[in-house]
């Protein structure tokens, strides 16, 4: 057999195992360009999920109750836990987690796009939980049958975090609309400000998705940007009638024919100028990240160099 | 505050230190040296607030006016706060959280371990809950307090720093009053005085182990317990307030 040969057959395997709807797991052999999609997909979701603690936890210190700052604070917790496990995964793949975070710093892997937003009054965390959660929890429901046997179960770990991540939210929502008006106007300005972002964390439209084709036969994706963006918004527009929320959509409307509620078009221009770096915080949050990066090297440091004097310690004795 | 009892004092200040070191904790959010350190920050954070919320809940029930403790915690301006200095001075970097975590758990242990016997159910209930949470700080703050201490020169000289800004506000801790007197001889509460001494010695281990001197003694810097602060906690209530403050209609 050539090597030739030896790779289609490999790869033959792989496929079918695939096709079998087997797991993958870190010892199997898989194609390169698997791997790659993994490690991009997986860091992509491990970065989302800590750079999302920034414009939370800008709102810690201001939470307007003991309750309010308890539940915010162990969800922030959850998100940066959940960072943990997906940096894990995606070591298993044969890439550390310093690795990711320098790519992450040379702008060579992303984040989630959403969290290039402002979170601007107390109701922006209602909308956070309710909204981002939400359209998170749809995506990441999908893929507890993803290929990858890692990622899968990290999936599985966090979806049962993730719903009362958008319970919490939406009950901020839910009192805010309740209250006076003031606190009616800034939910409702939150939400006006949340919605657009959110349908555009989905992705680009199925007939526009450069990566669809690959990751839907390697089952690395189980449902299209289209399909996902569309139950989001179903579950999403009762949820906010309920509360008294206006949708900011005047084309949004229930549509028969398709089961399904058709809605606007979407700003595309924003989206891709945001993915290129020019959202309103794209600066501010890889700014935070690194230099709180540069600022801790000091305590690892020393860290270090104490567990090397213990050896040293060690060794002397012996 | 004149016409408090000292019980409701008591709790008060208890409830105000577990307050404030959670709202510096929080900071840390997001703002950790590596990952692992920001969830153990703001898991430390969560315990706090607990805890504080469950004071100032009882502290409300003492005074019986149809205060809550969100309304104690949102609504007392600064000269109604009685939490010691030491919990209120911002943190100037990573060594000078870790050693004031490692000073005020090993009190707060002292503390709460002799709360637990307490006749009084609903402090040690409290103090139950919060030994277990204490007994995790204190192990992660020492464990880090020996590390920096005995790590790199920079990070000695740092946790060093830390050490001698922080030493001067430890004496606060065992300060008492006439009030807080009676309810030690009463049973209620423990005489902290007699804790300094075991406090001073666990102390000392762990500065020992970091390679770290014990600053000569200064004047201690007093005034939290009966209200008379350092120019910081103005802006922590500015901020921790804020939303009570500018929408005092609003329920949240
Ligand atoms: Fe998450
Ligand atoms: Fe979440």
């Amino acid at each position: 057999m050539t090597t030739t040969d030896i790779h289609t057959e490999l790869l033959k395997n792989f496929e079918e195992k695939i096709e079998r709807g087997d797991a993958i797991e870190p010892k199997d052999r898989m194609p390169d360009a698997y791997r790659k999609h993994l490690i991009r997909q997986i860091s992509q979701h491990a970065h989302s999920e800590v750079i999302g603690m920034q414009p939370e936890g800008n709102w810690i210190t201001r939470a307007p109750t003991l309750r309010a700052r308890q539940i915010l604070l162990a969800k922030i917790q959850d998100e940066g836990g959940h960072g943990l496990y997906l940096y894990s995964a995606a070591e298993t793949l044969g890439i550390s987690r310093a690795e990711m975070i320098e790519q992450l710093h040379s702008g060579k892997a992303k984040y989630s796009n959403i969290f290039n937003y402002p979170a601007l009054t107390w109701a922006d965390i209602g909308a956070i939980g309710w909204l981002v959660d939400g359209a998170a929890i749809v995506n990441q429901v999908s893929l507890q049958r993803t290929s990858y046997g890692p990622y899968s179960r990290a999936m599985v770990r966090i979806c049962k975090e993730e719903s009362f991540h958008q319970r919490q939210g939406y009950e901020i929502m839910a009192k805010m609309m309740k209250g006076t008006k003031e606190q009616q106007e800034m939910a409702q300005d939150a939400m006006n400000r949340w919605w657009w972002p959110s349908l555009m964390m989905f992705g680009p439209h199925d007939s526009e998705s450069p990566h669809s084709g690959d990751a839907f036969r390697w089952k690395i994706k189980r449902a299209s940007n289209d399909e996902l963006r569309a139950k989001f918004i179903d579950k999403t527009v009762q949820q906010a009638e309920v509360i008294g929320l206006t949708i900011p959509d005047n084309e949004l409307k229930w549509n028969e024919e398709r089961g399904h509620y058709d809605h606007g078009p979407i700003n595309w221009t924003e989206f891709y100028e945001v993915i290129g770096g020019n959202g309103p915080c794209n600066l501010q949050r890889m700014n935070h990240h690194k230099r709180v990066h540069d600022e801790g090297k000091w305590v690892l440091e020393a860290a270090e160099a104490w567990t090397k004097k213990r050896e040293q310690k060690l060794f002397d004795l012996n | 505050m004149n016409n408090q009892t000292p019980l409701l004092t008591y709790c008060l200040r208890l409830g105000d230190n577990a307050l404030i070191q959670s709202y510096r904790l929080s900071e840390w959010c997001s703002n950790g040296p590596i990952l692992e350190e920001d969830l153990a920050l703001t898991n430390f954070a969560l315990d706090m607030t607990g805890r504080a919320d469950l004071l100032l809940a009882y502290a409300a029930t003492l005074e019986g006016k149809g205060q809550t403790s969100d309304s104690l915690a949102y609504r007392r301006p600064e000269k109604e706060y009685l939490n010691c200095l030491i919990h209120e001075l911002p943190d100037e970097d990573f060594a000078f959280t870790m050693v004031r975590l490692m000073l005020t758990s090993a009190y707060d242990m002292l503390l709460y371990s002799a709360l637990e016997k307490s006749p009084n159910e609903n402090l040690a209930a409290i103090a139950a809950k919060a030994i277990k949470e204490t007994r995790y700080h204190l192990a992660h703050a020492a464990g880090w307090v020996e590390r920096l201490g005995d790590g790199t020169a920079e990070s000695n000289s740092r946790t060093m720093q830390a050490l001698t800004m922080l030493w001067p506000f430890t004496g606060e801790m065992f300060e008492t009053d006439s009030a807080e007197q009676q309810l030690a001889a009463d049973g209620i509460i423990p005489n902290i005085t007699a804790l300094k001494e075991p406090w001073m010695e666990k102390a000392a281990q762990v500065l020992k182990s970091a390679t770290l001197e014990i600053p000569a003694l200064k004047t201690w810097q007093t005034g939290g317990r009966t209200g008379r602060h350092t120019e910081n906690l103005g802006h922590i209530l500015c901020e921790m307030q804020y939303l009570q403050r500018a929408y005092p209609d609003a329920t949240w």
